[in-house]
């Protein structure tokens, strides 16, 4: 992971994305949370973006010159905790 | 911002960018894709991203072999230097009642007459392919190796960057407010950033193409239908194919992500537009995928969505022009599988825009079907 002193700081942690990762898709001019959130997956894991979102957009706001309260964020899904399906059907023993 | 265009489509979902890609591969100039959100912002990012050739009618079993054979090769083709994460582990049919262990015979018979490498399996059988399979109830089921899966964002990616290599201009964030028809023609559309000029508009646009093309007096039989998904967490890989019911109205995947994708149709959804998430879908869903694949109740659902199927009368799409309105093109009412079938029809209609003979026909899925009475039905769909 550490060889040529890449950049290493994760920024997602749920999904193992790293500020780099994120960076290399800005500049290739992905500078919209959403397309960022499909493309790379930040933001998809179990905490859904609680880590990750204000740093990626602090990130845009650097690389785009806007302010951080302007970068729309993305839409947080339900549930609002991993909840395993067998408690969802009624319980792992049931028929 | 007041522009003009040779052709404009509308909806950047992976029809919409399918279909610029071949118009631009094919030559044509001066194209704008308009997009109201983000690109995949619609059905294509919501969607359950299967790809299967197992239909009962020659013409889907034509377009889904075609499309596959297309996925296939599309990172190279469209000089991908990512992946569309396309997985063959194969579609696994279950048959529950002897009507559809009739049909799914007649199905295969139709799938063998075009090659495609689709089988009848015993319910033992099913359980070889999918080990943590409950087969209680079953009678046996299809499966075809070749049938797969893909990642809609990076499939809809490729062909955007294809698309703009060639010239396609993609314009995000605006929303096409009006069709704009002069004299029995398409002349261009209003967007809330103005208006584009063009005398071929083409409507991609899922469900919102109803409310579109009523802007200039044409009515879609068209509407829009709530269907949700949910996704667990990832873990290692144990199921190669999609597990499909027909009669759970279900379905369910691992993707090489490692997560569970699954959804379940529900056919008393209301025919309007509705993004909300439900706690009901969540029981149902759990409660039928945990008694068919039991091994799956350990896993945790990490997100839900919604999405919207853009039904028609026989839930097949409509593709082609529109009699009484020249240069406008529809390419909607997919009704859950046009995903699948991207690659293809993608081709189709640019070929039938440039006004070359189509590839395959596409005739029954004109829009002109309804008012004959000649629908066009297919008999597996979820």
């Amino acid at each position: 992971m550490c060889e040529h002193n890449k950049d290493v700081t994760i920024m997602c942690r749920c999904e193992d994305i790293t500020a780099e990762e994120v960076r290399a898709y800005i500049a290739q001019g992905v500078t919209d949370l959403e397309q960022l959130k499909r493309l790379l997956r930040v933001g998809m894991g179990p905490c859904q973006g609680r880590t990750c979102t204000p740093l990626i957009v602090n990130e845009l706001a650097l690389a785009t010159g806007r302010p951080v309260q302007e970068i729309p964020l993305t839409v947080f899904r339900p549930p609002t905790t991993p909840v395993k399906l067998g408690v969802l059907a009624g319980g792992t023993d049931h028929e | 911002m007041n522009k003009t265009a040779d052709i404009v489509i509308i909806g950047g979902g992976v029809i919409g960018c399918s279909i610029a890609y071949n118009l631009a591969k094919k030559g044509a100039k001066n194209i704008i894709l308009i997009e109201r959100k983000y690109l995949t912002s619609g059905a294509t990012g919501r969607c359950g991203a299967g790809v299967r050739m197992q239909f009962g009618t020659e013409t889907n079993c034509l377009l889904a072999k075609k499309s596959i054979e297309m996925f296939e090769q599309l990172e190279e083709e469209l000089g991908y230097d990512d992946s569309i994460e396309f997985k063959q582990g194969g579609y696994l049919l279950l048959a529950y009642t002897e009507k559809m262990v009739e049909q799914f015979h007649k199905n295969l018979g139709v799938q063998h007459k075009l090659g495609i490498p689709s089988r009848w399996v015993t319910p033992a059988e099913a359980k070889e392919i999918v080990p943590h399979l409950n087969t209680q109830g079953l009678l046996g089921a299809t499966f075809c190796g070749k049938d797969g899966h893909c990642n809609p964002f990076k499939t809809t990616d490729a062909y955007v960057k294809a698309a703009r290599r060639l010239g396609v201009e993609i314009m995000t964030y605006t929303e096409v407010t009006k069709l704009l028809a002069k004299d029995g023609k398409i002349t261009g559309v209003e967007t809330n950033k103005g208006v584009i000029e063009s005398p071929v508009v083409v409507c991609c646009a899922g469900a919102y193409s109803r409310d579109l093309a009523a802007t200039i007096g044409i009515e879609l039989p068209l509407h829009p239908e709530r269907h949700q998904i949910l996704v667990t967490e990832p873990v290692e890989m144990i199921q190669e194919p999609m597990v499909m019911s027909f009669y759970h109205g279900l379905y369910c995947q691992q993707v090489p992500h490692g997560s569970f994708v699954m959804g379940i149709g529900d056919p008393n959804e209301p025919k309007e537009f509705n993004y909300n998430s439900s706690w009901q879908f969540l029981h149902e869903m759990a409660a039928k995928v945990t008694f068919l694949l039991p091994p799956l109740a350990n896993l945790r659902v990490v997100r839900q969505w919604a999405g919207q199927y853009d039904m028609t009368p026989d839930r097949q799409q409509i593709l082609g022009s529109v009699p009484g309105t020249e240069g406008f093109y529809l390419a909607a009412g997919f009704s859950g599988h046009g995903f699948m079938i991207s690659p293809m029809t993608g081709k189709l209609m640019a070929e039938y825009i440039l006004g070359e003979e189509t590839s395959l026909p596409i005739d029954m899925f004109d829009f002109t079907r309804f008012a004959r009475g000649q629908l066009f039905v297919e008999p597996s769909v979820v």
